[in-house]
């Protein structure tokens, strides 16, 4: 068997450094598997989140050679040769190690106001067509891995949390305003609440997705689109005056 | 075996222009994007203001279409007055303004890709560097996203009635190339306006706004006779949204190209393979 060495980050919110493991690696390998053959072997109390080892739980993710991925699904041959650099995610607050605090996500998810289905037909059920229900069913394919978040330059780099509520997000509140059978409005609370007005469509959230949703085409940039209907489209604006709107 | 390394910032993660930890040639993206968009908007701005050799029988670069105006003299190669829909540019045009037609409705397509959605990322990423590229730390300036002064960025509907309004000169343009004199005929520069025409069509009907005004507004696509066709119209602009880039670049370079033709045939550089 061949040996690697991974440059892993070691510490906690005070501080910390890189240290170099150097561990034997095997054919199919992934990231994970290295990881956990350093705490088998050389490091018991290095601490790293993970679950399912099948890219479906979301809960390992970290950033590899400095791209935010799936730790479980980044194989070894996959990656150039060398040493692996591995780091926890920057968007959020260490807690050990590869371990971050990602519990502001569960807060934004909460402020999102849930589905508002309208009455039920006669017979008592709740009818969608399949053509209605495609575009939302991309979104529902989100694990809640936070990559996306993590790699938002606004929320990294920028530290804009209490103004944008992350690519994440905001594709749950495309799923919940495009839904065949809601009725809310989340308009208003879109460009002003969650700020769409800060994402500058650099496309990265979409880019690291590991379930490859068009986060920033199919989901971010429709709401773009359907706060100018609302808010800088003076023909639209026109229009719902005589016409009304039916959401 | 362990080997511990110099400490550095918390989580490994540093905070000055362009760090990152990434392996890979990230620039290469940045670069290649960033000298693209200069080499080719840098190219047509300035035969945009040149005025020149932009029309040569029945071809018409998409840089001086449509001629509402031509210039009297001066300007070799322009449209010839009876081509020009209004006659030749009034006296009070200023006179340390070229008179190129360029500045009326070929602007609009510079409007409709200076708000495009995708060339926003590429422009962003490309010269203001937020984020230069995918994990790797942008400019410190102080960031407002898509607020404030870009809030003008919204605007991007209007400049897509804009584009519209200009492919369908750019068709008439080329289905006028079949015609020389009053005959019909076909010849390496009609090739040339058509793909042109077309690869702008896939531009701009995969164009974000024009998918959300033709159907990605509704809610609900089986409701009824229109939101069915809508549907359809929206699937279809969903294909070519989801290659928006590549037509992007490609209908970029077959402008600059088709203009390129059109000149090195008006200054009498090549010669049109043609039948007539």
């Amino acid at each position: 068997m061949a040996q690697r060495t991974f440059k892993i980050w070691r510490g906690d919110r005070e501080g910390g450094e890189f240290v170099d493991y150097t561990v034997e690696v095997g054919p199919g390998m992934v990231v994970l598997d290295a990881i956990h053959r350093i705490q088998a072997e050389h490091a018991s109390e290095l601490a790293c989140r993970w679950n399912c080892k099948a890219g479906k739980c979301g809960s390992c993710s970290m950033e590899i050679n400095g791209k935010p991925r799936l730790s479980c699904m980044t194989r070894l041959n996959s990656l150039p040769e060398g040493t692996v650099t591995v780091q926890p995610l920057k968007a959020f607050p260490i807690v050990k190690d590869l371990v971050t605090d990602v519990s502001w996500n569960f807060e934004q998810n909460k402020r999102i106001p849930p589905l508002k289905p309208k009455a039920r037909d006669a017979d008592g059920n709740h009818r969608m067509m399949q053509e209605d229900v495609d575009r939302v069913q991309e979104f529902r394919k989100c694990i809640e891995c936070f990559l996306c978040q993590d790699v938002c330059h606004v929320l990294r780099d920028h530290k804009q949390h209490e103004k944008f509520v992350g690519p994440r997000f905001m594709i749950r509140l495309a799923q919940l305003e495009m839904h065949p059978l809601d009725t809310d409005d989340r308009i208003e609370k879109i460009r002003k609440e969650f700020g769409s007005g800060w994402c500058n469509i650099t496309r990265c959230c979409t880019e690291v997705c590991p379930e490859h949703i068009g986060i920033t085409d199919n989901g971010i940039i429709p709401l773009k689109e359907r706060v100018v209907d609302r808010y800088y489209d003076p023909v639209a604006w026109f229009i719902r005056k005589v016409f009304g709107s039916k959401k | 075996m362990t080997t511990a390394t110099a400490p550095r910032a918390i989580g490994g993660h540093r905070d000055s222009f362009a760090a990152t930890t990434r392996s890979d040639r990230w620039w290469q993206g940045w670069v290649l994007t960033a000298t693209g968009l200069f080499v080719f908007f840098g190219y047509l701005t300035l035969r945009a203001f040149q005025g020149t050799y932009y029309w040569f029988d029945p071809y018409i670069s998409p840089v001086g279409s449509p001629p509402l105006f031509t210039p009297a003299s001066g300007y070799p190669g322009s449209v010839p007055l009876n081509h020009a829909w209004f006659g030749t540019f009034p006296s009070m045009w200023p006179r340390w303004v070229p008179q190129s037609p360029a500045f009326f409705i070929p602007g609009l397509a510079i409007a409709f890709r200076a708000t495009c959605y995708y060339y926003r990322k590429a422009y962003y990423r490309a010269f203001a560097a937020s984020p230069p590229a995918c994990g790797v730390r942008g400019a410190s300036l102080k960031y407002r996203g898509e607020t404030r002064l870009l809030l003008l960025q919204n605007l991007h509907r209007y400049t897509l009635y804009g584009a519209l309004l200009l492919l369908c000169f750019l068709w008439y343009d080329a289905f006028a190339a079949f015609f020389k004199g009053g005959r019909f005929g076909i010849g390496v520069g009609t090739l040339v306006m058509i793909i042109n025409a077309s690869l702008l069509s896939g531009y701009t009907f995969g164009c974000h706004s024009w998918r959300h005004l033709i159907g990605g507004r509704k809610d609900c696509f089986s409701c009824d006779a229109g939101s069915k066709r809508a549907h359809g119209i929206w699937k279809k602009s969903s294909w070519l949204n989801s290659r928006h880039m590549l037509f992007a670049w490609l209908s970029l370079f077959w402008v600059a190209f088709t203009d390129f033709y059109v000149s090195m045939l008006s200054r009498g550089v090549i010669k049109d393979l043609n039948t007539w």
